[in-house]
């Protein structure tokens, strides 16, 4: 009966709506929507996503049309002077499209410059260089040193980290509960702070991409996606593997170091890391507990030494990806996207360390927020906000 | 850079002196690679079929002359409306223009005639001609408002004689000021001036993204048009520019010459020079006289020294040339 009711007449119902839409769109398109005004500017919206200086006598900048026509980039303004420039592959950028602008300019090493596009309309958009200093190119040397950089605020506090796994093992089971609620603070920290960024650089966004949606939806969808996949995994047993728990937990943090590379790289390129070894000390310090959180739910356990090699990577090695994409080909859109699925996975690893946490509290007959949990939680905060007052990026 | 790619192009045999310096070398060399460009300049051209700045120098409008009762009688007509013009090449301004340009004719009368200028306002806001000079109340272009569409006659007499400047006296008065409603008006003395090349040169500037601040300075409208265009003037002939500062938003303006001094008449209200210099300052509305002559051949820049206004477009080149007049 129901098949018999599919035929091609059902196919034919099916797109009988997008046949209207069809005739809808080709009248707008002929005759207009009667809502044309002929009178009024075009609304424009150039976007620089990045201005590197590769040499000392040139800005390059790539620009982004977010506006809903293509415009026209008539002239640029370095530093309140009016300067040659050449637009590739031309200076009418379509919509959505982009253009690589160089600026002949022989800048001053250390000091700020403001770069205006105008527009055919005289329309202005500004982009900011804080500090001239040469763009690290690709090369050999630039690769292993960015390589080094997410090292040391990747995978070496997060191996380091881990290193406290012996230590905690000895601890009763109210101080592994507190280590656990403390693997929730910072998680709940790395959410807020990984969110924000997201969000940042979002603004930065041409408003066409609608940066803020984007970043909520993403890191939502990133969330019900990992649960269902967790569901998926744990085929029918009652819980999750807490290795596998600790995998999740890796890949939170690790798409979270990513962000901080990307951060990174960007801020090293663009001159912004002044205070280089500063920052990275700092990194290295905010990032040392990331290990703890990686262990803390198998520290029931006792896995092989390179499950923990493999742990250390996944969660640190990111960020040496971070530095080389921030970079070499920072691109805000990616960063955004990146950004917003680490907040998700970090999100689904809470999810699933409070679980144990109040799992492991039911076995042991404790409160779940007893005083260990909750003062591991506030301490996991505490660390975190403390050690980030070293990394202001 | 403080000269241009194409200067530091031109010559340079000269940058190359810093022996040993690689770094100076190189950066002239860079700057000589654009040298078809320029450094600090407008990419490109503009449509000069409407209003060429180079054309405007040097015409004056004198009016339609008529003698009545023994009496010149001069008829000008000058018509307000709105006129989208080019300030930089590619960039656009929607600008409200006397008879279609900006700056609008330059008004040019003998001292003692009779003057007689028709006003048409073919904007759809309401504007008027305010003169700087000696007028009747009523003939001031404040209070009369001239509507969409009407027709106003101003009627006086040239006095005193001097470099003056005309524009819209409606309220808002800045914003129908800055958007292009001026011109110089020159009265000359009875007994005349001596024959000189007289050019004029009105010292503006464009809120091109109208954040009450210029994006776009210029004299007579075109960011770096005489530069693109060098003024040519002759070796040892007298020069008189008749200069007129109608910049919004900034104070003060100025005027440098290179290589050269000039004798300077504020006002041109008297017929002895009031100092002797190659640097002018100039208050919104303030002009005045320059005389010069220059004793050798080449290209000479000037330019507001007030250097973001030159580097933002108002910057120009006298080319001299030899031979006779």
């Amino acid at each position: 009966m129901t098949s018999s009711r599919r035929g091609p007449g059902w196919v034919l119902l099916g797109l009988l709506p997008l046949l209207g839409l069809g005739v809808l769109l080709a009248l707008i398109v002929l005759n207009g929507a009667g809502v044309d005004r002929a009178d009024r500017p075009p609304i424009e919206d150039l976007t620089v996503q990045r201005v590197a200086l590769p040499t000392e006598h040139e800005f390059v900048l790539s620009v982004r049309n977010g506006g809903p026509e293509p415009v026209t980039l008539s002239q640029i303004v370095v530093n309140d002077a009016i300067w040659d420039f050449e637009a590739e592959p031309s200076n009418t950028i379509a919509r959505l499209g982009s253009a690589t602008v160089t600026v002949p300019y022989t800048w001053v090493e250390g000091e700020a410059y403001e770069i205006v596009l105008m527009t055919s309309t005289g329309t202005t958009f500004a982009a900011e260089v804080p500090v001239a200093v040469l763009t690290p190119g690709f090369s050999g040397e630039t690769f292993w040193r960015y390589a080094l950089i997410g090292t040391y605020v990747g995978v070496i506090p997060v191996a380091l980290g881990l290193l406290w796994y012996p230590f905690l093992r000895r601890l009763g089971s109210s101080g592994m509960n507190f280590v656990l609620a403390l693997t929730v603070g910072l998680l709940a920290f790395l959410v807020i702070d990984t969110l924000e960024e997201a969000m940042e650089v979002a603004t930065g966004l041409p408003g066409v991409f609608s940066g803020i949606p984007m970043v909520i939806l993403l890191t939502s969808l990133t969330l019900l996606g990992l649960l269902g996949a967790e569901r998926l995994f744990r085929r029918g047993r009652e819980d999750a593997s807490r290795l596998a728990t600790s995998y999740r937990i890796a890949l939170g943090i690790g798409l979270h170091n990513l962000g901080e590379g990307l951060a990174i790289g960007a801020a090293f390129a663009l001159g912004e890391a002044a205070l280089g070894v500063f920052l990275v000390v700092g990194f290295t310090l905010h990032n040392i507990t990331e290990g703890v959180g990686i262990a803390a739910p198998i520290l029931r356990e006792r896995p092989s030494l390179t499950h923990f090699v493999w742990l250390a990577l996944l969660g640190g090695g990111p960020a040496v990806l971070g530095t080389w994409i921030g970079g070499f080909a920072y691109s805000p859109l990616t960063s955004t996207i990146f950004l917003a699925v680490g907040a998700g996975a970090i999100l689904q690893v809470i999810y699933e360390v409070t679980r144990l946490l109040l799992k492991d509290s039911a076995q042991s007959k404790t409160p779940a927020l007893s005083g260990a949990n909750l003062g591991g939680l506030v301490m996991g905060v505490a660390i975190m906000y403390a050690t980030a007052l070293l990394v202001s990026v | 850079m403080g000269i241009s790619g194409t200067l530091l192009g031109g010559y340079a045999g000269q940058a190359r002196g810093h022996n040993g310096e690689d770094h100076a070398t190189e950066i002239a060399q860079a700057a000589t690679d654009h040298s078809s460009h320029g450094g600090n300049s407008t990419v490109g051209d503009v449509d000069t079929s409407r209003f060429d700045p180079s054309g405007f120098l040097r015409d004056f409008y004198w009016g339609e002359e008529r003698r009545e009762g023994g009496r010149v009688v001069r008829e000008y007509e000058l018509t307000a409306e709105g006129a989208e013009i080019e300030v930089a090449p590619g960039v656009a301004y929607p600008a409200w223009a006397y008879n279609g340009q900006v700056p609008g004719p330059t008004l040019r009368a003998r001292e003692g005639d009779r003057l007689r200028v028709v006003f048409r306002n073919q904007d759809a806001h309401p504007h008027t001609i305010h003169f700087h000079g000696f007028h009747p109340a009523n003939m001031d272009g404040v209070f009369e408002l001239v509507g969409p569409g009407q027709e106003f006659v101003y009627e006086f007499d040239a006095e005193p004689f001097g470099c003056h400047l005309y524009h819209c006296h409606t309220s808002p008065l800045r914003k129908h000021i800055e958007k292009g409603l001026y011109g110089a008006f020159v009265i000359d003395p009875r007994e005349g001036r001596p024959e000189a090349d007289e050019l004029v040169m009105v010292m503006n500037g464009f809120d091109t993204n109208f954040n009450a601040a210029n994006e776009v300075y210029a004299v007579n409208t075109v960011a770096f048009h005489y530069k693109k265009n060098p003024i040519e003037i002759r070796k040892d002939e007298l020069v008189r520019v008749y200069v007129v500062n109608v910049l919004e938003f900034d104070f003060l303006n100025s005027f440098h010459t290179h290589a050269n001094f000039f004798e300077y008449y504020p006002t041109g209200t008297r017929l002895e020079p009031s100092e002797f210099t190659d640097t002018k300052m100039f208050a919104q509305g303030e002009r005045g006289i320059m005389e010069f002559r220059y004793r050798l051949p080449g290209k000479f820049m000037f330019h507001a020294h007030v250097s973001e206004f030159a580097e933002l477009g108002w910057m120009g080149l006298f080319d001299v040339k030899e031979g006779p007049v």
